[in-house]
């Protein structure tokens, strides 16, 4: 572990905290665009978070420390996975210590707690969309595990520096039929856990249809805007985590060069654009599916992943 | 359901007349201090027995002919160790329950010999000895379920209980008998020199009749009806009892008897295990994730973690006969490890449930609610269970989780079809077992605990007494150190692997260093770490939040927002029921609810609905579908066999008479 590994961990976390709200900008101008609006700029994320966190701190009558810690830790979890997971460059200093396991278990580690200061605050909103929340989380768990285990038969670990050198060592495996279906599998699991079309839709403020916005009706001013940042840190890190794992070139190797550094962030900046941006323009020709046929689109990635797991355990193809 | 707690004097057992006013306090300290003196020796004779010699104790006199044999190693000592320490607990926790739910005093009584013959099961070496250690645990713990015998569903689930424990002892003593009758002797030592000339046949019977009698213990499916009803209806501490520790016997005695003395078998007993274990788990936390009432949660919870371990003794079966002993050895050290948080998670569980249960009498999550600000250490202490519970990071029983999915995304697969379709399939199974248990958890803690009560009762909880919170405090302790530390396992476990012939003996087990290394395969994982730098990254993101506080105006305290409605009641609350409802819905197919919508309408206009009506009954579907057949034909059997029962001395003596000619004939 050289210092710049350190450098570039900390850069991954600088990085996600600064970018997050710039993906989030760059998806609602996409938008805007194709649906023909003016749309409000790139940076009009950040100008709302610079606004609500100089409002009043207001913390409802009857809540607990539940209510009160919920944001902090989703945006400390997310973080975290930002400083383990390969976004500039490869071998962080905590990837020993953490594996792609582990990374999902702290992105459920926020979902859960943001879900507990939905019931928190006794409110018929926040009980309904905890209720749909954890619903939708306890059907994505197996979808991401299912597909991390595919993704980790061709490297013959969990541990994220090492799926990631495997591929890029072994560039062809990206196009086994495994590995693609893993890659459909896992862009739904995020769609779904980053509260986008067609499972949730970010921008609604209808009761029947919401899921992420009412279980955090009740925050507001500076709360507000941990939350709101944080579920744009988790797009951010899953989309970077996405495209690195399918397609690592142009990230740092372990023990980077300052050169390898900057390309990497320059890598990995084009690559959440372009997801983003996709996932943006899709996003303008689906409508939200019903609460009751989520499950079925889980279910399908489901099966999607556990035929990948089959697929790249009988048509592994053997590490050079 | 809801039980009321019936502060009234309970009905006596064995005749005493009506109790007077007694000093109950002193009666409950005596029971609750043996019990807990117990589990303190039980301890230290268990870590003894792991990391000292093998010891043998024969006293001849105790019992004729055969006498009781107890021999000491260190796969019996992890289990005695546990159960010691869970019974430390227990007992403590006891001091404040017994007294404040005026036990009677043959529960009092019971509940040491209980711990006693829980601590005698896996220090038996001799099948003699363990039988009746087996029965001593059976019997009492019989005798703890029916303590509130006043109420009817405590006697129906004491029916239940002892008619299955009753037949898995009868299969367990079966098998035994027939082990020990051809592997030359009663001592387990002899057995398992003379295992090897065992026929294959007689291998088949003895794994299945054990795995029967042990799965049934274990609360494994289709055996384990008796489990979420007997385990919520038994007194607190003795459920925490039940579900920590005694269902652990039954894994003990599968890992004894199939993976130590007759293993390594085929490799379909692996196969079956793997089986058996993935429906518990996934019909068991299916059965959790709707659960309303508390108790009965924790049991399915049970179920779906024996389910886990089951699965994992499986895979290690499994893989060792397939030839890689590396792996195996993750996969045992999962069982192991798994076997151990859980108890440790599940016995604060089910005192802090207990603790809830004294001091409003709910066990109904519909109408419980609002506990964290009225029991907060409660609320704090069961947070703990239930994080251990949901298998997530900072949680007890996080570790074991991530070595038994390590152990099955290893399993070397290049020429292996069956490892190659089992693997995938059970990372499947434990996977959704993962996420539908986060489901259930979530919905124990945040129902019962967060948000505003549901009922008078819930409103009036006060917190429990001192020597409740000390003993949940130390299952608390015990859950910190397998969440952050389990590195404080490592030799424990490294030496019971090496008395297991079935994963390889001498084969190096994972180091439980403070970053989880596993020998042979590439991963690692550091739990102690992990929370140390997620804690760092809250504490920074709390900075974050603090960004802009100058401009800011003073905080301030309001009223729920809650899109402009005044006046909110806690009837506009979401319930247990309706926190499920989308989950039920979901599995529909499995779970079967019975559901009922009535909707009555004004009489000027169809248009209007008056008032609608919701019920919804969710029963077992295994049991109704498998057991209720079996229990008609049993009881039509039985009509048949009264007739013959006429009530005739003469006839009797008849029957008397033919009996023993007959066994005469075939004795001859």
């Amino acid at each position: 572990m050289s210092a710049l590994s350190v450098v570039a961990a900390a850069l991954q976390v600088v990085g996600v905290l600064a970018a997050a709200p710039l993906v989030v900008g760059g998806m609602r101008q996409v938008r805007a665009r194709l649906e023909g609006r003016a749309g409000g700029g790139i940076g009009q994320p950040w100008r709302d978070l610079r606004k609500q966190l100089r409002k009043q701190q207001i913390t409802p009558r009857g809540t607990t420390v539940v209510f009160a810690l919920a944001p902090a830790v989703v945006a400390g979890s997310t973080l975290l996975i930002a400083a383990i997971v390969p976004i500039i460059a490869v071998g962080s200093p905590l990837d020993p210590a953490a594996d792609l396991f582990a990374v999902v278990g702290l992105l459920f580690l926020g979902t859960v707690t943001l879900t507990l200061a939905g019931l928190d605050t006794g409110t018929a909103f926040g009980g309904m969309g905890a209720s749909r929340e954890i619903t939708i989380a306890a059907l994505v768990e197996p979808t991401i595990l299912l597909a991390v285990f595919a993704l980790s038969v061709p490297g013959k670990s969990a541990n994220l520096a090492d799926i990631v050198s495997a591929t890029t060592q072994n560039p062809a495996q990206v196009l086994a039929p495994g590995s693609v279906m893993a890659f459909v599998a896992l862009i739904i699991v995020v769609i779904a856990e980053a509260g986008r079309l067609p499972v949730d839709n970010p921008s609604t403020h209808l009761e029947v249809t919401m899921i992420h916005e009412a279980m955090v009706l009740e925050y507001s001013g500076p709360k507000l805007a941990l939350v709101e940042w944080a579920s744009g840190m988790r797009l951010t890190v899953l989309l970077a985590l996405v495209a690195n794992l399918f397609l690592p070139w142009g990230i740092a190797e372990a023990d980077p060069s300052l050169l390898a550094v900057v390309m990497g962030v320059a890598a990995i900046t084009v690559k959440v654009a372009l997801l983003a941006g996709l996932l943006a323009a899709a996003e303008v020709f689906i409508a939200k599916l019903r609460l009751f046929r989520v499950p079925e689109l889980l279910a399908g990635s489901f099966l999607l992943a556990l035929l990948a797991v089959t697929a790249s355990y009988f048509l592994a193809t053997p590490v050079s | 359901m809801t039980i009321a707690t019936d502060t009234s004097p309970t009905v006596p057992a064995f005749g005493e007349g009506p109790r007077a006013a007694r000093p109950m306090g002193a009666e409950a300290a005596l029971s609750g201090g043996v019990t807990a003196v117990l589990g303190a020796l039980g301890l230290a004779l268990g870590l003894s027995a792991v990391f000292g010699e093998p010891r043998q104790l024969r006293i001849g006199w105790l019992l004729p002919l055969v006498g009781v044999h107890f021999d000491l190693d260190p796969l019996g000592g992890v289990f005695i160790a546990a159960t010691g320490a869970v019974s430390i607990a227990v007992g403590i926790y006891a001091v404040g329950y017994a007294k404040r739910e005026q036990w009677a005093r043959f529960p009092l009584v019971t509940l040491p010999l209980f711990v006693a013959g829980m601590l005698l099961v896996p220090a038996a070496g001799s099948v003699t000895t363990f039988l009746l250690a087996w029965e001593l645990m059976a019997a009492t713990s019989l005798v703890l379920v029916l303590s509130e015998h006043h109420r009817d569903a405590v006697r129906s689930a004491g029916v239940f209980y002892a008619v299955m424990t009753q037949l898995g002892f009868v299969a367990i003593l079966v098998a035994l008998v027939v082990l020990s009758a051809g592997g030359g002797g009663d001592a387990f030592r002899d057995i398992a020199a003379h295992a090897d000339g065992l026929s294959s046949g007689t291998r088949t019977a003895v794994f299945l009749l054990t795995l029967m009698g042990f799965g049934s213990k274990a609360g494994l499916l289709p055996l384990h009806a008796w489990l979420p009803r007997a385990h919520p209806e038994a007194p607190s501490p003795v459920s925490a009892l039940m579900s920590a520790v005694m269902v652990n016997m039954g894994i003990y005695g599968i890992i004894r008897i199939d993976l130590q003395l007759l293993g390594p078998g085929p490799h379909w007993w692996g196969l079956t295990l793997m089986t058996v274990g993935a429906v518990s788990a996934v019909f068991g936390v299916l059965q959790a994730s709707v659960a309303t009432d508390l108790k009965r949660l924790l049991a399915y919870s049970t179920t779906e973690n024996m389910g886990l371990i089951t699965l994992a003794l499986g895979a290690a079966a499994l893989l060792s006969s397939s030839g890689s002993p590396a792996v195996a050895a993750i996969a045992m050290t999962a069982a192991l490890l798994h076997l151990l948080s859980h108890a440790a998670f599940k016995t604060l569980g089910f005192l802090a449930a207990g603790s809830v249960l004294a001091a409003t009498g709910l066990r109904d999550l519909d109408r419980l609610g609002g506990l964290a600000r009225r029991m907060p250490a409660t609320t704090v202490l069961f947070g703990i269970a239930a994080l251990g519970a949901s298998g997530l990071p900072l949680g007890a029983g996080f570790a074991s989780e991530w070595l038994l999915f390590q152990s099955l995304i290893h399993s070397p697969h290049d020429e292996n079809t069956l490892l190659a379709l089992a693997m995938p399939l059970s990372v499947g199974a434990v996977a959704l077992t993962t996420g539908l248990g986060i489901a259930a958890m979530v919905k124990a803690f945040g129902v019962g605990f967060l948000a505003r009560p549901r009922s008078a009762a819930a409103e009036a909880a006060r917190e429990a007494p001192p020597s409740m919170l000390i003993g949940m405090s130390l299952a608390a302790a015990a859950c910190t150190v397998f969440a952050v530390a389990p590195v404080l396992l490592g030799p424990t476990l490294g030496r019971v692997l090496a008395v297991l012939p079935t994963v390889g003996g001498d084969a190096a087990g994972p180091q439980l260093g403070t970053i989880l290394r596993l020998p042979g395969v590439a991963g690692s994982l550091s739990p102690g770490l992990l929370a140390a730098a997620l804690v760092i990254a809250v504490l920074f993101a709390l900075g974050l939040g603090r960004w802009g506080v100058r401009h800011r105006p003073a905080a301030a305290v309001a009223p729920l927002w809650a899109c402009g409605a005044d006046s909110l009641s806690a009837r506009m609350q979401y319930t247990a029921t309706s926190f499920a409802e989308p989950l039920q819905r979901v599995f529909d197919d499995i779970l079967r609810p019975d559901t009922d919508v009535e909707v009555t309408h004004f009489a000027e206009s169809h248009y209007l609905v008056e008032k609608v009506t919701y019920r919804t009954l969710l029963t077992d579907p295994v049991e109704q579908r498998y057991y209720t057949p079996v229990v008609r034909a049993v009881t039509s059997w039985a009509g048949l066999v009264r007739r013959t029962h006429n009530g005739s001395v003469h006839l009797y003596l008849a029957y008397g008479a033919l009996g023993l000619l007959v066994v005469l004939l075939v004795a001859r």
